[in-house]
């Protein structure tokens, strides 16, 4: 493992485009390691777009993205994202894992034992070998924040991580962020769900039309929201 | 009526009793396109979905030419290797022309741009679902290529068969480039032309006849594993 935290990461006046539309505009803000992250939002937010400039998958049409932390180098190794829809590979369910870690240069002697491991705390043991497309959507999206997780990331980032699943399938989801949280990893999480807002966000980065409104400890976010998009959101009203 | 009649009782004939002249081709001819086929996986599988990950000048006109080889005519491979391997080619002092070896190599010319084109189909697909998540997961381009083959096996048996029933079923490269010998480079299709022309028909036909039971098996083979797989998608 590299040394050094790779935290914060810092954006400056971010805009993103797709067909000559500006669907990130002016976006700075910093986040830090610690708390958990919330990326709050109604649909079309932005907050999924955000996501994945901060992760490296999309490129800006301006400003920059900087992991600004001793360790920033190593960036790339030292996060993961977990995705609405995962693509679980045709393999079983420990293969997918393994597939990560041999990504990520883990020797083999570690990784059987690491499987082991995850896999166990996110509650699929029973499921090591079966094809992982046979698993349920529940189960598969475990075991996607189980291959995230899998490598130790100091930075996991995850994009509506729950929103095609049942109630208990996602309070099984959100146990595991919870877990995955207490091991130390960031957490940075885009959600449009206020109920899930307020059981899991320390801080809150509130989103609206491709702009950033508030940045705010979840607290006092949902006490006293300071702009009248997030009162409105809070208070459950339609936003566009 | 009769004449057929007779023609296919005695092609039975040598099928039940398995000729020896029968069964030589017969073997000759799946080793020249079995091996043919394998070359032209592991030059096809690779190449194809190289041409669907990386992005290069020309990726398109690359695509559209591997699409148009897919319709090579056999006697102009048959012709264009004849041409490579003959005693004043580039390749004449390898004495391969006549030989088993020379048909392998202009069936794999043949099929390695079906192969490759298929493939490319397949994986091109599959890179739309999987590209975010491979990329997140720190996979290059490079790497990618091997992770996409094995996720499209299933799709890609398909590519392959293909290939192997166009191998199979070609005359015009093997005619050219083997020359119909006798216990050397005689293979089912050849000595179907052949013995046709001849009037020995009951060998034609016996050919015949296990030149489409081996395609149907093929077909068929395809479609139970397709159906086998169905769970795992």
């Amino acid at each position: 493992m590299a040394s050094g935290t790779i935290l914060p990461l810092q954006l400056d006046d971010l805009a993103f485009e797709a067909v000559g539309k500006r669907l990130i505009d002016g976006i700075s803000l910093t986040i830090g390691g610690g708390p958990r992250t919330i990326i709050l939002g109604p649909n079309g937010a932005g907050k999924s777009l955000l996501l994945r400039l901060c992760h490296g998958l999309l490129q800006p049409a301006a400003g920059t993205i900087r992991w600004r932390g001793p360790g920033a180098a190593g960036n790339g190794r030292r996060q993961a994202m977990v995705f609405q829809h995962p693509v679980m590979l045709r393999r079983s369910a420990a293969a997918n894992i393994d597939y990560a870690l041999r990504l990520k240069r883990i020797p083999r002697t570690l990784r059987r034992a690491r499987i082991r491991e995850v896999l166990d705390d996110t509650g699929l043991s029973d499921l090591a070998h079966r094809p992982a497309r046979t698993l349920s959507i529940g189960e598969q999206q475990r075991l996607a924040l189980a291959r995230a997780w899998a490598a130790a990331p100091e930075v996991l980032f995850l994009d509506e991580p729950t929103a095609n699943l049942d109630p208990s399938a996602t309070r099984a989801i959100e146990d595991v962020i919870a877990a995955i949280d207490l091991s130390g990893t960031k957490i940075v999480m885009t959600t449009h769900d206020l109920g899930q807002a307020r059981r899991l966000a320390d801080e809150i980065v509130f989103l609206h039309r491709g702009r950033l409104l508030e940045q705010r400890p979840a607290v006092e976010f949902f006490a006293r929201p300071l702009t009248a998009e997030a009162a409105a959101f809070i208070e459950g009203k339609l936003l566009w | 009526m009769s004449d057929i009649a007779h023609a296919f009782a005695a092609a039975f004939g040598l099928i039940v009793t398995r000729d020896p002249g029968l069964l030589e081709i017969v073997l000759l001819s799946l080793r020249v396109s079995v091996t043919a086929v394998a070359l032209a996986s592991l030059i096809g599988l690779p190449l194809g979905a190289a041409v669907a990950l990386f992005r290069f000048p020309g990726r398109r006109a690359v695509a559209v030419l591997l699409s148009a080889l897919m319709g090579l005519p056999p006697v102009v491979v048959g012709l264009i290797v004849y041409l490579l391997l003959s005693r004043s080619g580039p390749f004449g002092v390898l004495g391969l022309l006549f030989t088993p070896l020379a048909m392998i190599v202009a069936q794999t010319v043949l099929i390695a741009p079906i192969v490759a084109a298929l493939a490319r189909q397949v994986v091109e697909d599959l890179w739309v679902e999987y590209s975010e998540q491979l990329r997140s997961l720190g996979a290059t381009p490079g790497g990618a290529i091997w992770t996409l083959l094995w996720d499209g096996r299933f799709s890609l048996v398909t590519a392959v068969l293909a290939g192997f029933g166009r191998a199979s079923a070609e005359v015009g490269a093997v005619m050219i480039v083997g020359g119909n010998i006798d216990h050397v480079t005689r293979v089912m299709t050849t000595a179907i032309a052949l013995e046709t022309s001849k009037g020995d028909l009951p060998l034609a036909l016996g050919l015949g006849l296990i030149l489409i039971t081996l395609s149907l098996i093929v077909n068929g083979a395809a479609f139970v594993l397709r159906d086998a797989t169905r769970g795992h998608r």
